[in-house]
């Protein structure tokens, strides 16, 4: 069976399976970046206790590999009693590994903002929310969307790694089609040609445009 | 149902684990062996001035980086057979690991390479000195440095990503745990120590890592972020 007759045969099953890996991204694409928020505003509190617990948090879940965290949330902790279904154990373990590197990213992004920026909006006798809102976020986001761009990519490619916890996404439907008809690079091939197409033409391209429409509201976009 | 945690059991199965670390050692310094070689070869092939070299090369290097590490490891072990080759789980497994890492080196070396002033080019073109003595004494000097803190990540990285290769069998240290488990019907302890293993070696090591960061930051003349 030639690359072709297979897409077309197999090809229901894998927009199927293409569909929940996308859920699974954006479920965990959100959790990762509410995570982020909470994280890096914390790694920047001047409370010691409220910082470290933020670093512990970041450390534990960089130094660690999702796929271990992972099983971990869903073979180990229906040990203690609290039983997670796969679809919320897999966006727990990839929301919160991806978060804590989105913290980092955060961080780095609210400090890259220049110091003057600050000092400006308190001559101007801004309030502290105005001060936010209409200075440094808007400064944040030219600064953090091609790192996040990158955490975006990892995070798609990471989302591969729930098949192994029963969820049928690509890679679940691209082994197990390999197991019925043994046409592996077919299946693989078509696993593999997909997230290069989910990746490379819909979300960056996305993340593009939202970094060209960052930079234009800060005045920064080319005329 | 409580499961308690039982020490008797983790002393039992740490020194296999332990054992097990070794095999993890070895896939990670293996692969990123091969993907420092690879980086290097996908870097000059991004930087021929020939069309029908760069292109083809960027483009590969873009779908090897788009694309997830786990699905290229089974294309690989399952298909490979398919053409007469029938690799080992091990030799697979490196293989991918070294094309998967090799292109993200490949960006480092480049972001390095690119990282050294042009005018030191130029200056050396004009003491006339050849191109090779220009890279070995001129550029790859000052292009090393700043490179060691993308290497030194990536190094780390390949460690973290080791436990995927169980899932084509290659017998490291979550496969060790996994087939404690399935051993013994006790997931707690193996998985738990597993993930206590990788965090005594990563941390330290990434902090290392850190550390060499900001100083070749501060050599390098440049403020720290």
């Amino acid at each position: 069976m030639n690359f072709f007759d297979f897409s077309i045969t197999y090809g229901p099953k894998f927009s199927s399976a293409a569909i929940t890996t996308a859920q699974v991204f954006v479920y965990s694409a959100l959790l990762a970046v509410i995570i982020s928020i909470i994280f890096g505003i914390m790694r920047l509190s001047k409370n010691i206790i409220i910082q470290v617990l933020a670093t512990v948090y970041i450390e534990f879940y960089r130094g660690t590999s999702l796929i271990i965290q992972m099983f971990w949330i869903y073979y180990v902790l229906p040990l203690f009693g609290i039983p997670l279904p796969a679809l919320l154990a897999g966006v727990l373990a990839l929301g919160m590994n991806f978060g804590a590197y989105g913290a980092e990213v955060l961080r780095a992004g609210i400090l890259a903002v220049p110091k003057g920026q600050w000092e400006g909006a308190l001559a101007l006798n801004f309030s502290k929310t105005k001060r936010m809102q209409r200075i440094i976020i808007p400064q944040i986001y030219p600064i953090i969307l091609p790192p996040a761009a990158n955490l975006a990519v990892e995070l798609l490619k990471g989302t591969a790694l729930v098949s192994l916890i029963t969820i049928v996404d690509l890679m679940f439907v691209a082994k197990q089609i390999n197991m019925m008809t043994w046409l592996s690079a077919q299946s693989f091939g078509l696993a593999l040609l997909i997230y290069f197409i989910m990746a490379r033409f819909i979300l960056v391209p996305f993340l593009r445009w939202l970094e060209v429409l960052a930079a234009k509201k800060v005045g920064r976009g080319k005329a | 149902m409580y499961v308690a945690w039982r020490w008797d059991f983790t002393f039992e199965i740490l020194p296999k684990m332990l054992w097990a670390t070794l095999n993890t050692f070895m896939a990670a310094g293996l692969g990123y062996a091969i993907a420092a070689v690879v980086g290097l070869l996908f870097m000059l092939g991004q930087r021929t001035p020939y069309k029908f070299v760069n292109v083809p090369t960027r483009e590969i290097v873009e779908f090897i980086r788009s694309t997830p590490l786990l699905v290229q490891l089974f294309f690989v072990y399952f298909v490979a057979p398919q053409f007469g080759l029938t690799l080992s789980a091990w030799v697979s497994a490196m293989f991918t690991i070294g094309l998967h890492y090799g292109t993200y080196l490949s960006e480092v070396y480049r972001g390095a390479l690119e990282g050294v002033p042009r005018t030191q080019w130029e200056a050396c073109r004009a003491l006339n000195f050849s191109t090779s003595y220009t890279y070995r004494k001129i550029v790859l000097p000052q292009a090393f440095p700043i490179a060691i803190p993308g290497m030194g990540n990536y190094l780390v990285g390949i460690f973290k990503d080791t436990p995927l290769l169980a899932t084509i069998g290659v017998a490291e240290l979550f496969f060790t745990a996994n087939s404690l488990g399935a051993y013994t019907y006790r997931y707690l302890e193996p998985y738990t120590l597993v993930g206590i293993i990788f965090l005594v070696i990563s941390v330290p090591t990434a902090m290392g890592i850190r550390r060499l960061e900001a100083a070749v930051n501060k050599a390098q003349g440049k403020a720290n972020i």
